[in-house]
């Protein structure tokens, strides 16, 4: 069978099961949009390039499944470089096609031309330059096999206009040839038996957990971990939700805004478990007085993160889930030879800095509305299984804190980057690939406004996705730097609450759109926002732009010396 | 030539395809590592290249550059040869003032040193040398006195030492990574 380099191209994607892709056609790819029209692939049409990139993290995120965005060349390619910059950092799997001029063009700055490949070399997994039309079913085979085995993550492959027009023999290979890439999947049977062991004799340890085990698709073996041996679980931002908040092991988020018991837990441990984390310096402050007690099992499929940061006592390269599988085996074999340590002072250790330094805030109800408050309406009136994705900042942090993470898969966001205006276009990806879920996006007034065009994309192809925008007026998190580290010298974060006007703009874009001010009209307006099924909801809660983000360590402290904020007695470290 | 103590030499054996160097050298770039040498050659197998990298294990653990490299995709094998059980040879072109009255001089130090004349001026003359790079710094510094005019070194190419009793030779690193 004859076909054109751009029918191979569609027919490749589709052979990899791909159902749904996010773009925005121009000149170098335009040849490929045109056998699109006769494909099963919907193909959803963004209005930035960046929301492409975006809304594919937000479905890869939601469903496990890569995924898939296409733009044309130069500027195209310039604007999706943040979401692979972002996909990378987080291991995202992405498949991203980049138009670009003609073969025989490259190299002579041809119109909309920029060297792709060269510019996303060191953000994307590995990426590829497709010079001829019968490279191109193995390229697509070996890009999806890359991006999704081993440690996940963004891929690209850079697709000349005159490939797409040349003429090729289609087949469809059977395997990747790939001599450079062998992910090892199995840990090492003796690691893991030393693991159990140290598990064995540890007093005081934790599990250590972090979206790697999203990844390895791993929640139920690690539940299954956890209550055989009785360990309690943090689970950093990029793993909220892989352990259930409502369980009792669980000690919620750890890190520069992570709650006191998770992160004093990790602080005193004699053990850390970590699985599928990474000892981010977010997670770990200080890394010098990082867990100075502790001795470190470190499970990653990526062989350079073990000791990257801490030198594990006992590295295991594997996947997550196939290397806890062996490790459930390895206790239960360990404790029929012998009694593992009474872990009951420890125990009631936790419970005590549980009920002692719980997360805190106040909302007076004739004062000024409180993001807390708004989350923990949305929270509990919304369905148990609701995805929830954020932007990056205080939002962001309050989302993270006080949304209760029951189910995996629940939470959406830019952990690694931190990308501003992650959260519209990796909602609408996040309810593209689960339409029967509700949706809703957590954002900042300042996030919102990077990415909020997406809307008009959402509205277009009827995803009705729900948007919060906790509205401070401020770029909350830097005024919190600079009100605390700055001497409350604010140089350019204040946005204003009314400009742009929140609810006539997600009219414009066609949204229903409510304003809430007071603590009466929270929960009705949330209300009202859930029975919205058929297009998108915005509602624009104004709200106090003094409250900060507490706990926190800040950038560059000890672990230690956590702050806990004005709702405690004594503001201030401590010990 | 000052030669830092802590190198290390890897050789890297990689995919002949597009781009594979830049890959190469944009992760030492990006992740601070420094490089002191580095050639890259065909293999007797044409689908793949090697290349012999000195790097400066003080900029980085050593482990930690060869876990990165072998991350790239192209990369098939990274090996870190140990000074002493690797066969190491560099090429050293030099230019240097040689008129009528040194000239002897010159070619009488080029010849214990095995070095060829590829060249000759009426005030200077180019050599050709290989050897190992403490044999190119020797001569180097007895050059030097007469005037070096231009100087050019290929960076070191190294094999592992053939065994010849049973030995640990090589330390191939191991969990080829996703």
């Amino acid at each position: 069978m004859k076909l054109t380099g751009a029918q191979a191209l569609i027919k490749s994607l589709e052979m990899e099961g791909v159902e749904v892709m996010f773009g925005l056609p121009g000149g170098a790819i335009l040849p490929v949009y045109d056998p699109l029209i006769d494909s099963s692939i919907r193909h959803i049409l963004v209005r930035h390039e960046q929301g492409a990139g975006h809304m594919a993290e937000g479905y890869a995120h939601a469903t496990g499944r890569p995924g898939v965005a296409m733009v044309t060349s130069g500027p195209a390619a310039t604007n999706i470089v943040t979401p692979l910059a972002d996909a990378y950092m987080d291991s995202v799997p992405l498949v991203v096609i980049t138009g670009q001029v003609p073969y025989a063009a490259i190299g002579t700055d041809a119109f909309q031309e920029c060297d792709t490949t060269g510019i996303t070399m060191p953000i994307t997994k590995h990426n590829w330059l497709v010079t001829d039309a019968s490279e191109i079913p193995d390229t697509i085979r070996e890009a999806f096999h890359v991006a999704t085995t081993g440690r996940p993550g963004p891929v690209l492959v850079d697709f000349p206009k005159d490939v797409a027009t040349q003429m090729m023999d289609w087949y469809w290979p059977e395997s990747v040839d790939l001599p450079g890439y062998k992910p090892n999947t199995k840990g090492h049977t003796k690691q893991i038996k030393d693991a159990a062991r140290l598990m064995g004799e540890s007093e005081r340890p934790v599990l250590y957990v972090g979206g790697g085990i999203l990844k390895a698709r791993a929640a139920e073996t690690l539940r299954e971990l956890a209550e055989l041996t009785g360990i309690h679980v943090v689970t950093t931002l990029m793993a909220r939700g892989a352990f259930p908040d409502d369980h009792p092991l669980c000690l919620g988020m750890p890190g520069m805004h992570g709650n006191y018991t998770a992160i004093t837990a990790m602080q005193k441990a004699d053990l850390l478990i970590a699985l599928g984390s990474r000892f981010d310096d977010r997670v770990t402050g200080k890394v010098g007085a990082f867990a100075p007690d502790a001795k470190i099992i470190h499970v990653d499929v990526d062989p350079a993160e073990l000791g990257k940061v801490r030198r594990p006592d006992v590295p295991i390269v594997g996947d997550c889930r196939v290397v806890i599988e062996e490790l459930v085996k390895a206790v239960k074999a360990d404790r029929t030879k012998r009694t593992w340590p009474d872990t009951s002072v420890w125990d009631a250790q936790l419970d005590t800095w549980r009920r002692e330094f719980p997360l805190k805030y106040t909302q007076e109800v004739d004062g000024p509305l409180k993001a807390q408050y708004c989350i923990e309406q949305l929270r509990d009136l919304s369905p148990e299984d609701t995805i929830v994705a954020s932007g990056v900042g205080q939002h962001q942090m309050f989302a993270s804190q006080y949304w209760h993470f029951n189910h995996p898969y629940t939470w959406i966001n830019s952990g690694g980057l931190g990308t501003m205006g992650f959260a519209v276009p990796a909602a609408i990806g996040a309810k593209v690939g689960m339409p029967e879920r509700t949706v809703w996006a957590i954002d900042g007034d300042g996030c919102f406004q990077m990415t909020a065009q997406e809307l008009v994309t959402a509205s277009a192809e009827r995803i009705p996705v729900k948007i919060a925008i906790l509205n401070n007026a401020y770029l909350g998190m830097v005024r919190q730097w600079q009100e605390l580290f700055y001497e409350e010298r604010y140089s350019e974060v204040y946005l204003s609450p009314d400009l742009p006007d929140y609810v006539k703009w997600a009219e414009a874009m066609g949204c229903v759109a409510f304003r809430v001010d007071t603590m009466a009209d929270v929960g009705p307006t949330i209300e009202k926002a859930n029975a919205i099924d058929d297009r998108p909801v915005v509602i624009d809660f104004r709200v106090d732009y003094h409250e900060k983000v507490y706990p926190m360590v800040a950038a560059g402290s000890s672990n230690d010396d956590v702050i806990l904020g004005p709702e405690f007695d004594e503001p201030g470290a401590i010990q | 030539m000052d030669r830092p103590g802590n190198f290390h030499i890897l050789t890297v054996l990689v995919e002949n395809k597009f781009g594979v160097l830049a890959r190469v050298s944009g992760l030492f770039s990006r992740r601070g590592y420094n490089i002191f040498s580095l050639a890259v050659s065909p293999t007797e197998d044409e689908r793949f290249s090697r290349m012999t990298v000195v790097v400066d294990g003080d900029s980085a653990p050593i482990e930690q550059i060869t876990k990165q490299l072998n991350k790239l995709i192209p990369v098939v094998k990274v090996t870190e040869l140990a000074a002493s059980e690797a066969v190491e040879r560099e090429l050293m072109l030099a230019t240097v003032k040689a008129s009528a009255e040194f000239r002897s001089q010159v070619t009488e130090l080029a010849s214990i040193f095995e070095a060829k004349i590829l060249d000759v001026g009426f005030e200077s003359m180019t050599l050709m040398v290989a050897g190992t790079p403490d044999t190119l710094d020797a001569i180097t510094d007895l050059l030097t006195p007469f005037g070096v005019v231009e100087l050019q070194r290929t960076g070191r190419i190294a094999l592992p030492k053939l065994a010849r009793r049973p030995a640990r030779r090589l330390r191939a690193v191991k969990n080829k990574t996703a």
